[in-house]
């Protein structure tokens, strides 16, 4: 099966596949690869990431080509490519609302897998996998957001290093290893350019391991019950893809959308002012999709003998660090929220929750906010720490159907199956 | 799932709502011939704009990240309309010092179309000591770095009032109302009739502000037309394109339902 291309479409490539078996590679991998037939569209948002992984990578190469990397002229350099490089501006809104987009795109898959039940055996390498993408990818965007040199750029990264002097015994010395010195300057710009343009490659590396894990046992699915026989795949190619590149170009549609017409929607005002040490601004807000973990750091207090910053450093890791435990948190042996009456409200619950960290996050934590904060962030390790593994053993799933077949062809037990 | 999508709605009003809660009165609704999806500017009101700018803003704010260039119709999307001997005339007007020359000298000459614009002052120092230790911000990029943009920079230099009697105003600061604490240090630079368009239009206050923004707007970002034209063209054919899939799709799935 693996030996040959099923089939072969000349003696080139007969040739070079007998030496190098790159096309049966590509063939096993992409054209026989058994998909289950009832995925909906909530399966899109993995090639989505990886088309945006690739976006990111070419657009900031032809950014790099062009930016300067030191604190006297990141800022002007930015500006030179918006206005003198031939479409500079265009290669520079798709890089900035790319990283938005790779964000949103991202989250919606994560959000995917915790409705249907993706993280459960045998795929919890394949989660974790994910989950140390997202935190790579969080790393590259934070980096990249330095970049610029604007106000919101540098305090940003002010505030940001500053989180991990709060680490005993090693926590200042970390500190200064980030910022190459005794405050973030010039040194941190280089290092942190450097690393903006390794991570990306490094994280292609996880995403390679990501998709080895996936093609061991396959997608889950809506009904998130395996599949039994033939009867219950279909071939990747054609059927996948014209699904995942008609989702792909309703994606560029909201894309563009952004770029074109609301590059600066997303972004600070205050990052169109050059980076100035003096003068710290009214509010230090991250971009947004790092408020909900803004609004867990900012929300804890003192916790008996450990301080309110610490506490909050570790909250904010923990709620990440809860999902590399998720498998195990999670006893029910069903996947598909669709067949658990009670987890599926909670995960909107969970959804509105993040939403709710997200609003907070953009806020200063006083009076409502504070409260409100605190509530949410005891809510999301609530739900982790205590919900999840309480659901999994007092709820009642509902019976699941025999097979993703049977369900399909019948249609009345495959609520989730898109017509 | 469709719930998703109106919680994510829901939860953007929220944090617009909360965005506006500050004490400054709400800005006025003005718009722009280069607002909007198909917006492009109107280069008579630009060219006036960079008449307010040259005869009045410039003898405190820098335009650094614009050359004289820019204006003409070589510049990124097509300058402000001003032919290339109007660039190379108004450059000659600013004194550059240049060089060194084969004698290891510096020296003046006249600008030169590629020179970055004029500015007023030679650092930041003599910027302060110029304007009671405030520091005239660079205006290139302006109606981008300010919430509310040109329409900020419009109802900016159309607020100043006196103040409320119980406020205290510092030594050399102006009251307005659109400023965030109310006390700036620029003091009111246009009025009524304060500058003489060359092309007959009346000089209302209202009209500088509004001119003087829109120019503000182009010198931010001068390739913001060509920016709405590729947009057109990108979406008409991302659209063809998804229909297009979207039937491929029902076709090739039609015998798997
Ligand atoms: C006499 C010098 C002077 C002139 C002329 C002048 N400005 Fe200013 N401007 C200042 C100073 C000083 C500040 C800083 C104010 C502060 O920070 O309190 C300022 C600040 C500003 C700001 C920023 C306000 C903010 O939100 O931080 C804008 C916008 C502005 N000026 C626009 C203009 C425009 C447009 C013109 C021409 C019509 C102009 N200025 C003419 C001195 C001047
Ligand atoms: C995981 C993929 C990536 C993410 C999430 C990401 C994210 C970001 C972000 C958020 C910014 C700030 C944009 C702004 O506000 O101006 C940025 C800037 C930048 N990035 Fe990336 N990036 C990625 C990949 C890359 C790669 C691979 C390169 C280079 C090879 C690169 C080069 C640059 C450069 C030069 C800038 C500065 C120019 C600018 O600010 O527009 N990026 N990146």
């Amino acid at each position: 099966m693996a030996a040959a291309p099923a089939k072969q479409k000349s003696k080139l490539v007969g040739w070079i596949d007998h030496r190098l078996p790159i096309f049966s590679f590509m063939e096993h991998e992409l054209n026989e690869y058994p998909t289950p037939r009832n995925l909906n569209y909530w399966w899109n948002y993995g090639s989505l990431a990886g088309i945006m992984l690739v976006i990111m990578i070419a657009s900031g190469i032809f950014l790099a080509m062009a930016y300067t990397p030191h604190k006297d002229m990141a800022f002007d350099s930015v500006e030179r490519i918006m206005r003198d490089v031939n479409y500079g501006w265009l290669l520079r809104y798709i890089h900035m609302n790319g990283a938005s987009m790779f964000f949103v795109v991202t989250y919606i898959h994560i959000f995917r897998g915790l409705y249907f039940g993706s993280y459960k055996e045998p795929r919890e390498l394949l989660w974790i996998i994910g989950v140390v993408i997202l935190l790579t990818m969080m790393a590259t965007a934070f980096m990249g957001y330095v970049l610029p040199w604007g106000q919101m750029s540098y305090w940003g990264a002010t505030v940001i290093t500053n989180l991990f002097s709060a680490i005993p015994l090693v926590g200042d010395w970390i500190v200064t290893l980030l910022w190459g010195g005794f405050t973030v300057d010039n040194p941190t710009l280089n290092r942190f350019f450097s690393l903006h343009y390794l991570l990306p490659f490094v994280i292609v590396g996880i995403v390679v391991l990501h998709l080895i894990a996936l093609h061991q046992h396959g997608s889950n699915n809506p009904l998130g019950i395996d599949r039994k026989g033939p009867q219950d795949s279909i071939p990747f190619h054609p059927y996948y893809t014209v699904k995942d590149l008609f989702g792909l170009c309703v994606f560029l549609l909201v894309y563009a959308a952004f770029v074109f017409y609301a590059p600066n929607l997303l972004g600070d005002p205050a990052n169109y002012i050059p980076a100035n040490p003096l003068q710290t601004p009214a509010e230090i807000v991250p971009e947004w999709y790092f408020l909900p973990f803004y609004a867990i750091l900012r929300s804890v207090p003192n916790i008996l003998f450990i301080p309110a910053k610490l506490a909050g450093v570790l909250a904010m890791f923990g709620a990440i660090g809860v999902l590399f435990i998720l498998p195990w948190l999670d006893r029910s042996r069903v996947r598909s929220a669709t067949f658990r009456p009670l987890y599926k409200w909670f995960f909107w619950v969970l959804v509105l929750d993040c939403l709710v960290l997200g609003y907070v996050g953009a806020n200063r934590p006083e009076g409502m906010f504070l409260v409100l904060g605190r509530i949410a962030t005891l809510w999301y390790f609530f739900h982790f720490l205590i919900l999840v593994p309480l659901l999994g053993v007092f709820e009642r799933p509902r019976p699941l159907p025999t097979s993703i077949s049977s369900a399909v062809l019948k249609g009345a037990a495959a609520p989730a199956m898109e017509k | 799932m469709r719930k998703f999508a109106l919680a994510l709605a829901g939860a953007a009003a929220l944090t617009v709502g909360a965005a506006q809660a500050a004490d400054e009165p709400s800005l006025p609704k003005v718009t722009w011939p280069n607002d909007g999806v198909f917006g492009t500017f109107d280069r008579a009101s630009l060219q006036r704009g960079f008449q307010i700018y040259k005869e009045v803003c410039s003898n405190c704010h820098a335009l650094q990240h614009l050359h004289y260039r820019d204006l003409g119709p070589g510049g990124p999307g097509g300058g402000i309309g001003f032919t290339d001997e109007e660039v190379k005339a108004l450059a000659e007007q600013a004194q550059v010092t240049d060089g060194p020359n084969d004698q290891g000298e510096m020296f003046q000459r006249p600008g030169r179309p590629y020179d970055p614009i004029a500015r007023p002052f030679p650092n930041e120092q003599a910027a302060r000591a110029a304007n009671n230790g405030a520091l005239p911000p660079d205006l290139s990029l302006i109606t981008k770095a300010r919430e509310g943009g040109a329409r900020y920079v419009f109802a900016l230099l159309q607020g100043y009032t006196d103040p409320p009697p119980d406020m205290k105003m510092g030594t050399g600061m102006n009251y307005n109302l659109y400023f965030p604490g109310h006390q700036i240090a620029m003091p009111q630079p246009l009025s009524d009739g304060q500058v003489t368009f060359s092309d007959g239009t009346p000089n209302t206050l209202t009209q500088e502000a509004y001119d003087i923004a829109a120019f503000l707007t182009w010198a931010a970002e001068p390739t913001l037309e060509v920016r709405h034209r590729m947009g057109t063209k990108v979406f008409l054919f991302l659209l063809v394109l998804t229909g297009l899939f979207y039937v491929v799709k029902r076709k090739v799935w039609a015998e798997v339902h």
